[in-house]
């Protein structure tokens, strides 16, 4: 295969991936709608709502959102929704490798590989975690994210692929972007959870659960998961922190110089140890711990954005 | 036992078998770890309520660091009066986990300005032209630290409040975590379908024997066991706390090993034509800085020559100019006497020599010219380093011939492909020397060297100076100065390159405190504490009642299995009912 073959099928498998996600997008959005009816049957209606006299039965029930065994529409079109995303993924994959290939390099070399990589990210994240538990209602926001991520990869971000240059050629490069591409998909799992918490948790506290919040598991849970995803991103950006560190020594002479990448990636982590320290602190858990999740995402999205477009950096790589 | 109000939603533990117990109340899901109360009175509840014992702190998990457990800490509570009191009251302030999370919030926002702000480290250039730029905000700023922000008094104050404050948290916590390795798991609360995971039910095997088997089964699980009448409790997870003190401690040990590196080491730049050499030595540095601590005087005194330095460039349409190779060939003697030895630095693999690190940060060209004089005099016939003022290495210099007669300057532009547009001017359109040429301004007249003022070697300072004129070279081409003042002959080209060459001692201290640091955090994320019960006892009827509980410390969410295992052994062959 010529290197303009390899490149346009690169393209191809991007393109599809992204129309595949939008048929996701659709079958989650019919499924989110069909639970939200159900769940609004009269005797769950006031189980997030914190009626004293339920029995801890029922609120199990409501947890999973989607009760074993049922086939409404709701079911059906969640499982589409899923196997399209997978095969989104494996599209998107496709896409990433060719594009190494063509480059004979890590597909990580400029913005727009990186945006792919990223949502990549994101969606493996959420695969990952649909592995061990039913997190379909999940689906649409975290399709949309991956949608608008691609969307912009693909139409501002575009560059032919080339090369790396030299100060990018490292071993510790495919490690630290790695790690970083697979933390950039968590925290954004992770923040969209938040985002749901705050919902779900402004309903309950309100009584008023119905509609399409109800559709969601109770705000317990979305805090845990929350967590639970963070707990596995926090330690894996810690060591790409520290492998971007072993990087830049190597590269610049210095482990650490404030370069704004590298301050940038600090008060992510700083942010994020907070978080930690947040969920076992009282009058900081639960509303608090979530904006601090939201805040931790954005400064990853400040520190990826802005600090590779509009930021004289080292780090400059957007190739724009 | 505080009674609480707690949602039951949003405790209410998942129960994997389904059943329910019935005994439940409200102030006995409080144990349950029930994170998301807001509410005033719902913030006691934790596994640390739970131990709740005035007499016995140390029965408190948390430590004396969260609020959580201690309402006297709660920065709502007025300082006491006395000097003593106010200063205990001060160290538990800091010491407190919600004044750790605010001191955290602050070193974030702390650095922001550092980011969007130049700084004085990496771009002192942009700096001052960011200050004449805002004659108003730029001197209150600087006078602030705002160009220095890593290394000014606040951002040192706050990270240092900090550290102060995990000192102060991890030496009572150590200590009472030191304790708890040694002591026994704590007795079996009375009543154990108060607790989040529970199962109960009526054996024919005698409470003994039921004993007997948990006992057995916890201790070959690994759980540290302890035995009562009546009762077995088992713990485990222990590590999780051991990893959670070795990661605090081994960011203070990470700070120690930063300061260490910044008081000792020192860095230095310096450019080597080809050809030409540099040996280790103060005077040879074009910059050196170093630590408060750094000894000039014992740098490793190692030396090398520039033999070749090999560059390649994109020249594929996307990315044209885009570097793909740096590599500089040196002959390198380690030590005075030693026996030369040929060596490679590129970029990401610097040279190690006797614990300084020789790295490859920058290269461009030196033309080569000679310089003859009215007298007839070669004055100068070697390569000026020109520096890159952009991507295609159009580059500018400056030659200095104090000796001439008369005293000659030369401004110069050195164009690796030459190109000349109406916008531009004179400038490369390729990085590579494919149609070399230079620019040449020739100055004569006083120099202005003997004034004393330092001067910068790639400036000429004009004023004192009349120009002789401008001219065009290409390789091979002389220029006859106007005047009789001499010639100039554009020779050819050399690449030079730059090293930077640095001493840490800090950094492999640094690197080890992280890796323990990293391995702490994933031992106090990953491993779970927790904690079960069994009880038995005979019934009126005859019968033995077997209860099991759980409690976990931290993530409840797979407690059920590790109940339901006890739970398994404990019932093995017995009749269950
Ligand atoms: C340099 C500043 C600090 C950083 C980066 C930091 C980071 C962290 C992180 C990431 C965790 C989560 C690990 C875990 O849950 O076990 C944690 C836990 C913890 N930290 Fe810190 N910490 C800092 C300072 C402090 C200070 C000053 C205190 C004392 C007030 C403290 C007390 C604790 C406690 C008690 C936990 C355990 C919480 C729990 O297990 O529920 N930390 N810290």
């Amino acid at each position: 295969m010529t290197a303009a073959s390899l490149a346009e099928w690169s393209n191809l498998a991007v393109y599809s991936s992204m129309l595949v996600l939008i048929a996701a997008l659709i079958a989650f959005a019919i499924s989110f709608a069909a639970r939200g009816q159900r769940v609004m049957s009269p005797e769950l209606v006031s189980v997030g709502a914190g009626a004293p006299s339920l029995d801890a039965a029922q609120s199990d029930r409501v947890d999973l959102a989607d009760p074993p065994g049922s086939s409404g529409p709701g079911r059906r079109a969640g499982n589409v929704a899923m196997a399209l995303t997978w095969l989104a993924t494996a599209l998107l994959l496709v896409g990433l490798v060719l594009r190494g290939v063509w480059a004979g390099r890590v597909p990580w070399g400029n913005m727009y590989e990186f945006s792919l990589a990223w949502t990549f990210g994101i969606l493996v994240v959420f695969l990952a975690v649909s592995l061990r538990r039913d997190i379909r209602w999940l689906g649409l926001p975290v399709v949309f994210l991956a949608l608008l991520s691609l969307g912009l990869a693909v139409t501002v971000l575009y560059t032919e692929a080339a090369q790396l240059v030299p100060a990018l050629k490292s071993w510790w490069l495919i490690i630290h972007v790695a790690s970083a591409i697979i933390c950039g998909g968590a925290f954004t799992v992770a923040a969209a959870i938040s985002v749901l918490y705050l919902w779900r948790d402004r309903a309950e506290r309100r009584g008023k659960v119905t509609g399409i919040v109800a559709s969601l598991p109770d705000a317990a849970r979305l805090d845990t998961l929350s967590y639970r995803i963070l707990a596995f991103a926090f330690p894996l950006w810690t060591f790409a922190v520290i492998s971007g560190a072993i990087w830049a020594e190597n590269a610049w002479g210095r482990y650490w110089g404030w370069d704004p990448k590298e301050t940038w990636a600090f008060i992510t982590w700083v942010i994020y140890a907070g978080y930690l320290h947040a969920r076992s602190t009282a009058g900081w858990r639960g509303r608090r711990a979530a904006y601090i999740s939201i805040l931790g995402f954005v400064s990853f999205l400040i520190n990826y954005f802005g600090v590779n477009i509009f930021v004289n950096s080292l780090h400059s790589y957007a190739g724009l | 036992m505080v009674r609480l109000s707690v949602d039951l939603t949003r405790t209410a533990p998942h129960n994997s078998r389904g059943t329910v117990n019935p005994g439940r109340s409200s102030e006995v899901l409080s144990l349950g770890f029930p994170k998301f109360t807001g509410r005033p009175g719902g913030e006691g509840a934790s596994w640390a309520t739970w131990e709740r014992a005035p007499s016995r702190p140390e029965a408190d998990w948390r430590g004396m660091t969260t609020t959580t457990d201690r309402p006297s800490t709660e920065p709502a509570a007025p300082p006491p009066l006395g000097t003593v009191g106010f200063a205990r009251w001060c160290w538990r302030q800091l010491t407190s986990m919600r004044v750790a999370l605010i001191l955290l919030f602050f070193l974030a926002i702390a650095a922001i300005p550092g980011s969007v702000l130049p700084q004085r480290g990496t771009d002192p250039i942009r700096v001052n032209d960011w200050i004449e730029g805002n004659p108003t905000w730029g001197p209150i700023l600087d006078r602030l630290g705002f160009f220095d922000v890593y290394a000014a008094p606040w951002f040192a104050a706050i990270y240092l409040l900090l550290f102060v404050s995990v000192i102060g948290c991890v030496l009572p916590r150590t200590r009472l975590h030191w304790r708890a390795l040694r002591s026994a798991p704590p007795a079996a609360p009375r009543r154990l379908d108060r607790m989040p995971q529970h199962r109960s039910w009526e054996s024919t095997a005698s409470a003994e024997e039921i004993l007997d088997r948990a006992y057995a089964d916890l201790k070959s699980r690994r759980w540290r066991v302890a035995r009562g009448d009546g009762w077995v409790a088992a713990e485990k997870g222990y590590w999780r706390e051991t990893g959670n003190l070795l990661f605090h401690a081994a960011l203070i040990a990470l700070l120690i090993g930063v300061g260490y590196g910044a008081l000792f080491g020192w860095r230095g730049n310096v450019i080597v034509r080809e050809g030409s050499g540099f040996s280790d030595t103060l005077t040879q540095y074009d910059a050196w800085g170093g630590g408060r601590l750094a000894d000039p005087a014992s740098l490793p005194p190692f030396a090398f020559t520039l033999n070749d330095f090999r560059v390649d460039f994109e020249r594929d349409e996307a990315q044209r100019g885009a570097p793909r190779l740096f590599e500089a060939e040196l002959t390198l003697w380690p030590s005075p006497g030693a026996p030369a030895e040929t060596a490679l630095v590129r970029v990401n693999e610097p040279l190690s020599i006797d614990g300084a690190k020789v790295f490859l940060v920058g290269h461009g060209y030196a033309p080569i010219l000679r310089l003859t004089d009215a007298l007839g005099r070669v004055v100068h016939d070697e390569g000026v380093v020109f520096l890159p003022q952009d991507g295609n290495l159009t580059s500018t210099g400056v030659l200095k011939a104090p000796d001439a007669t008369p005293s000659i300057g030369i401004e110069g532009l050195f164009l690796p492909t030459a190109a000349v547009d109406d916008v531009r001017g004179p400038h490369s359109t390729f990085p590579e020397i494919d149609d070399p040429a230079v620019f040449l301004s020739a100055w004569a007249g006083d120099l202005g060297l003997d004034s004393g003022v330092p001067q910068s070697i790639y400036a000429l300072d004009t004023e004192g100076m009349n120009q002789l004129g401008i001219e065009a070279l290409r390789p091979g081409e002389t220029w006859a100065l106007p005047g009789g003042n001499g010639t100039v002959e554009f020779v050819g080209v050399t690449r030079w390159a730059s090293f930077q060459i640095a001493h840490d001692p800090g950094k492999e201290p640094a690197l080890a405190a992280a890796i323990v640091a990293l391995v702490g955090l994933m031992m106090s994320l990953f491993i779970q504490r927790r904690r079960l019960w069994v009880r038995a006892s005979e019934s009126a009827s005859g019968a033995t009642v077997v209860s099991v509980a759980g409690l976990a410390r931290s993530d409840e969410a797979d407690l059920a299995p590790e109940v339901d295992a006890v739970v398994e052994a404990v019932s093995e062959g017995s009749g269950t009912t």
